[in-house]
């Protein structure tokens, strides 16, 4: 490794660059209103990449995110909070981010199980709204702090999660994928038959509130009136960077090791001695517990939760974000979720396609690009090592 | 309980058991020719059952007003449309991936059953909403004792059971059936004999396909109402009943498919809370079900090749 120190490092710039125009190009694609301004800007964004790729530029982007990955997340959390900025005041917009947050932290969890375990779980959206749900019944029925509903959201999802655990390690691929399917269908008739819990029409979910701070109420700061999801945004970002940090930390920690031996090749790593039963445990129950704490807070934010909500196609567009994402990579998770929340948010017209035309691009990338728009790159096992 | 009303929950049963085993019978038959699971299957079902509903009105509008005559151009062109279907799938999507991960195939055939679901919610006219299904068979009823056996449903269970022999006939009695089961058997052996190996996948998918749509058909003559929905219900439930029988087996299958409808049926009398529940039951017998018997009642020898 000998002349490769500091000074060998990739430079900052590409990926700084990188992040500016991303968070340019997403703030101008959240601004414009009309359509027809809005598929120019969509087919210029994929003209735009697929130009910088043709001519390489997007090479030293990803040395530049391989090597100075710790200050590019700071710069991204900094162009995230220029987005909110931007939006201040502006409901629709403030509501578009922090819905791309919580998903994002959703399939870092499908991550955790689906990328490097190798767990199949199609019921992500049952666990979210389990989180959901949570938060509905608490807020309304008892006096817990909301910032512990939104754990005991996760935990209850984690929980609801170990009943599958039986199956789930003494199945494998198509018989797994049946369980969680059969799990997503049976949650989804419960929460609408039941009449506890609403039935079809769903429940309210009173607004965050913490030490007496209300978050559905506007923030005044002298003349300038700031939106409230300001707050939301806030705390979805905090609990982002959270999911994110502890993802990439497992990611390269010795556990990360394991699941990725345990997803290659379940029989060799039993032969290695990894306890498969273990990490299987871990993986599908952590990925549960994050998909609880997003499903929680996003109860809390959208004020309302229903059966139609949480439905197999959802947790079938939380695993194309996956597929899409690059399976295992946490930075392509979060393009993944851009494109797929804002997207059809932006254009009206295909809104009611979406499931449609996400369950099509699937099987395009899975038939032509099986390793998902960005690639998940090769483990480093030290640092300025490159492969 | 009565013996009449016993009589009408064992009629309910093989009702609903005949259709999981026609739908359980294709994922055994796609596993043993190629051993992949084609998740869409069920969505082909629904699919094959508003084909059939479109060929109705269709013929309806043109003037034709005999019940049989519309029934079986209904049941033609919608197994027939479904057997193409199949083939299509077979040729498209799921040959092509035979040396990609297993993974792959699945998650292929699942988007594939989304496709297939939401273009039926999106480009059927009202297709979001339940469509009633027209009652096609004769409604009368023959008295025997305290319980009415309805003649639709009776003509149903033949019509299924002849079904079954005339796929276990052409298995075991004719020169594709054989190459059919020399293809599951062992592929490289089967080829070596000359069996076309494309040629025996495709025409298995379609008459996975054909039997499908034709279960689709008979669960809109029950229910009188489909919707995009029933598919994936009865797909799901379709591929336990064939683990249940060991995938691969069709008498397995069929016998899983029974299973699972006794279950159901047992479920929803024995339990003391309403008929409402009896979906959720039944996910939750399949989820059980793969806790304890993860390969099906005749236990898999498992031994893997590393």
């Amino acid at each position: 490794m000998e002349g490769r120190g500091k000074g060998s490092q990739a430079s900052l710039l590409p990926g700084v660059g990188a992040l500016a125009l991303a968070a340019a190009y997403l703030i101008a694609l959240l601004a414009v209103e009309k359509q027809p301004l809005i598929i120019g800007l969509l087919v210029g964004g994929i003209a735009g990449v697929v130009v910088a790729n043709w001519f390489g530029w997007l090479v030293p982007v990803a040395r530049s995110f391989a090597d100075r990955e710790d200050t590019l997340a700071a710069v991204a959390i900094v162009c995230a909070l220029a987005v909110a900025a931007w939006f201040h005041d502006n409901h629709f917009v403030l509501l578009l981010v922090v819905t791309v947050l919580l998903y994002t932290v959703a399939t870092l969890g499908l991550n955790i199980q689906f990328g490097y375990a190798g767990v199949l779980n199609f019921a992500g959206a049952s666990f979210f709204g389990i989180g959901a749900y949570t938060s509905a019944v608490l807020n309304a029925h008892t006096a817990v702090p909301h910032l512990l509903v939104l754990l005991i959201g996760g935990l209850l999802a984690a929980a609801i999660g170990s009943l599958l655990l039986l199956p789930v390690l003494r199945t494998r691929g198509h018989y797994a994928a049946l369980v969680t399917i059969a799990f997503a269908l049976l949650l989804k008739t419960f929460l609408e038959v039941n009449d506890v819990l609403g039935g079809p029409q769903g429940l309210q979910v009173k607004g965050m509130r913490v030490l007496g701070w209300s978050f559905n109420d506007n923030i005044e700061v002298g003349s300038i009136e700031l939106s409230f999801y300001l707050s939301y945004f806030a705390v979805s970002l905090l609990i982002l960077i959270g999911a994110f940090v502890l993802v990439r930390r497992l990611e390269r920690s010795w556990i990360g090791l394991n699941l990725d031996a345990l997803r290659l090749d379940e029989i060799a790593a039993s032969c290695f001695g990894l306890n498969i039963a273990r990490w299987k445990i871990t993986a599908f129950t952590l990925g549960n517990f994050l998909i609880g704490v997003a499903g929680a807070l996003f109860g809390m934010v959208g004020g309302f939760v229903a059966p139609n909500n949480y439905t197999f196609a959802d947790s079938l567009i939380l695993v194309s974000i996956v597929i899409l994402g690059g399976i295992g990579n946490a930075w392509g998770l979060v393009v993944a979720t851009i494109i797929v929340v804002v997207v059809p948010e932006k254009l009206q017209t295909i809104q009611e396609y979406r499931f449609l035309l996400y369950a099509l691009l699937v099987i395009a990338v899975l038939l032509f690009r099986p390793e998902g728009l960005l690639p998940r790159p090769v483990r480093r096992y030290f640092p300025g090592f490159r492969p | 309980m009565t013996a009449g009303l016993l009589a009408q929950y064992v009629m309910n049963g093989l009702m609903l058991g005949m259709m999981y085993a026609l739908v359980a019978v294709g994922f055994t038959l796609f596993f043993g020719v190629l051993d992949v699971i084609k998740f869409s299957h069920g969505d082909v079902l629904t699919v094959g059952a508003f084909t059939a509903l479109a060929s109705f009105l269709g013929l309806k509008a043109v003037g034709l007003a005999s019940n049989p005559l519309l029934l079986l151009a209904m049941i033609v062109v919608a197994t027939m449309a479904m057997a193409a279907l199949g083939m299509l799938i077979a040729r498209a999507l799921v040959l092509p991936l035979r040396t990609a991960p297993a993974l792959n195939t699945l998650l292929i055939t699942l988007m594939l059953g989304t496709v297939l679901r939401e273009s039926v919610r999106l480009f059927y006219p009202a297709g979001a909403n339940p469509k009633p299904f027209p009652a096609l068979l004769p409604t009368g009823a023959i008295p025997l004792g305290q319980f009415n056996l309805r003649l639709d449903n009776a003509i149903m269970l033949t019509a299924g059971v002849l079904v079954i022999v005339a796929l276990q006939l052409l298995l075991n009695r004719t020169k594709l059936g054989l190459a059919i089961r020399a293809v599951a058997q062992d592929e490289e052996t089967a080829r070596t004999m000359g069996v076309n190996f494309t040629a025996v996948v495709l025409i298995t998918f379609a008459i996975g396909s054909a039997l499908a749509a034709f279960a689709g058909i008979m669960n809109g003559l029950y229910y009188n109402e489909i919707n995009f929905g029933i598919g994936l219900l009865l797909g799901v439930i379709g591929f336990a009943a064939a683990i249940i029988g060991g995938l691969g087996s069709i008498y397995g299958a069929i016998l899983g498919g029974f299973l699972f409808a006794a279950l159901q049926t047992i479920g929803a009398v024995a339990l003391p809370f309403a008929s409402a529940y009896k979906d959720v039951f039944a996910f939750a017998v399949v989820i059980i079900f793969m806790a304890w018997r993860p390969t099906g009642l005749i236990q898999e020898k498992i031994s893997e090749r590393v």
